[in-house]
């Protein structure tokens, strides 16, 4: 995996500014998942027809990397399981309601996301990828597990981890917002 | 320290001219201008009218946009606004949806119908099947919710900002599952499954919360997740009764044990038939507490019955208390076996007999062809009675069984408004 380091928006030319923002998250916040401390190092913007969600890098104490994503403020923390335990259903195959066996639990589908991504920036382990709309497959589990099936590669990527409240985190170094 | 973001923005409403202000900013995918209701796309606020107004009739929300609070103990603005309704048996029932808005813990939802509200959020864990069949349960935090209601909601009116793109006329499935106070409603697209939790909310709390004028108007009917009031009315008159018949059960123990149960009076006689003025009286005896008076006729019958007159008379002022008592006793023989019917011994129990001195008179009466019958009257004074505690008992249940009925009346009311009415 490479770490891409200083990103210049520039440099890759044809992603546009980041749109107008009001996550209360920003590079440098600080936080803790499962008592191990992160930084937030990175991060992508999603937009989709209804919608988008941001995808904060985070890197723990450890060095190793994971994802919070905060889509409208619902946010969850996952790790990239490569390769993933089962194969993941074809892009095709996949709909609301399928299940993936994950540790004894059945998730199940619950969200489909064509969606691409529209800004970057900060460190992210990726070097490049594509600008086209790409699938993603969220589930769901009844242990607040959550997963995403991200089918921007062949064969697709598989994200685990949980749905967490915004005061599980312990978040540190936020934006701070006008009248808030 | 960090820097500090404006989190509003603002445009010029594409069909009418209007200031429009954002105030969830990248979360608003779909913003309603209140001065026409034209529905605009904020990324493109100057082209993109997702939907006019034009033929919509103005709804004006309860709590208005940009209301502040405080709610579940978090500063929140009430940013958007939206009437849906479903359609059951031709009748179309509509219900009011507040969006609430922190930028850091995100969105809730407070819903209103017909005077009864819902504190909304979306959940974490999926909810897991529990039972299906005639009535499906699910189970959501170790809790049990049976289903209640199934149904297409559609967006009819949009005010202000959605965090996702809300147009007029979107469809969802949905179905809600109750266990009162708490409702568990999935809403589906194609696309997506969403569940979410509604805690009943009294409107007073609301009012309180965002500090609203006036009154909110009075919840009519029964909705699906208010919690009975006869539940806890129930628990609160069965206590009291619980604790009420423990003490008159001690009452009793008490008095049973208690009781001088004096034999003032015991006589054997004998009924000669045909022998002419059967009526005597017996000797004075003394009752030295007012109180019970027991009078126990025995006699030994066959075939035959024996009634008795019996007067006990005040010496004193001559108040009498009249009884009659009769014993029959008959046995025989048929084809099932050997049968008796009747009893050889009666009583009789007066409640309040004042203290004193007292004499019985006895007029006995039998068949004027049996053979003679003797038979022996007892008097025996403060013989416990059960009758006033059954009574008591009986009173004591009035509470606790007219909460029972209010409340099944209140659960059957709640039913009629659910897909599983009788």
């Amino acid at each position: 995996m490479v770490v891409r380091h200083d990103l210049d928006l520039d440099a890759i030319g044809e992603i546009s500014d980041l749109p107008p923002d009001s996550s209360p998250i920003q590079l440098g916040t600080e936080g803790r998942f499962d008592e191990r401390a992160f930084t937030v190092v990175g991060r992508i913007v999603y937009e989709h027809a209804d919608g988008g969600w941001n995808e904060w890098h985070l890197v723990f104490a450890d060095g190793t990397s994971g994802w919070l994503s905060d889509a409208q403020a619902e946010y969850a923390v996952s790790t990239l399981v490569a390769p993933p335990p089962q194969p993941l259903p074809e892009a095709t195959a996949v709909t609301v309601g399928v299940g993936y066996p994950w540790r004894g639990e059945d998730l199940q589908v619950t969200t489909l996301t064509r969606a691409r991504y529209t800004g970057v920036e900060g460190e992210l382990p990726f070097e490049y990828w594509g600008k086209d709309e790409v699938l993603f497959a969220d589930l769901r589990g009844h242990e607040a597990t959550f997963a995403t099936f991200d089918y921007s590669e062949t064969p697709p990527l598989l994200f685990v981890g949980r749905l967490v409240e915004y005061d599980d985190l312990s978040l540190r170094q936020l934006r701070s917002f006008d009248g808030w | 320290m960090v820097a500090t973001a404006p989190l509003t923005r603002g445009f010029n409403c594409a069909n009418c001219g209007a200031a429009v202000e954002l105030r969830a900013l990248q979360h608003t995918r779909a913003v309603a201008c209140t001065s026409c209701a034209a529905i605009i796309d904020p990324r493109d606020p100057t082209v993109f009218v997702l939907q006019t107004a034009a033929a919509r009739e103005r709804i004006t929300p309860v709590i208005p946009l940009g209301t502040r609070g405080t709610w579940d103990g978090q500063p929140c603005e009430v940013v958007g606004f939206q009437r849906r309704s479903i359609e059951v048996d031709d009748t179309r029932y509509g219900w009011d949806e507040y969006v609430l808005f922190n930028p850091y813990r995100g969105f809730r939802y407070l819903s209103e119908y017909e005077g009864h509200w819902n504190d909304i959020r979306t959940v974490r864990e999926l909810p897991r099947l529990e039972s299906s069949g005639k009535r499906t349960k699910i189970s959501y935090r170790g809790e049990s919710y049976a289903h209640f209601q199934g149904a297409t909601a559609r967006t009819d009116f949009v005010l202000g900002e959605f965090p996702w793109r809300v147009r007029t006329g979107d469809e969802v499935r949905t179905a809600d599952y109750i266990a009162p106070p708490q409702m568990l409603s999935s809403e589906s697209t194609d696309d997506e499954t969403t569940w979410s939790i509604g805690r009943y909310t009294e409107a007073a709390e609301i009012w309180k919360a965002f500090s609203l004028q006036g009154e909110p108007r009075s919840a009519s009917g029964v909705f699906a997740n208010q919690p009975s009031p006869y539940g806890k009315r129930l628990k609160r008159s069965a206590a009291v009764f619980a604790l009420l018949a423990g003490l008159l059960a001690l009452f009793v123990v008490v008095r049973l044990v208690s009781a001088d149960r004096e034999r003032v009076l015991s006589e054997r006689y004998v009924w000669r038939p045909g022998a002419g003025e059967p009526a005597f009286v017996t000797a004075p005896f003394a009752l030295r507490e007012p109180g019970t008076v027991e009078i126990a006729l025995g006699a030994s019958v066959q075939n035959a019955w024996l009634g008795v007159d019996l007067a006990l008379i005040n010496v004193d002022s001559g108040t009498a208390w009249n009884v009659s008592r009769e014993v029959s006793f008959y046995t025989g023989r048929d084809s099932d076996g050997a049968w008796t019917e009747g009893s050889r011994s009666s009583r009789v129990l007066l409640p309040a007999v004042p203290a004193g001195q007292y004499y019985l008179r006895v007029e006995p009466e039998g068949p004027t062809t049996s053979p003679q019958v003797p038979y022996t009257i007892q008097v025996r004074r403060d013989v416990p009675s059960l009758l006033p505690y059954g009574i008591a008992i009986l009173l004591l249940l009035v509470p606790p069984v007219a909460n029972l009925l209010r409340m099944a009346s209140f659960e059957h009311r709640r039913l009629q408004e659910s897909d599983h009415s009788a």
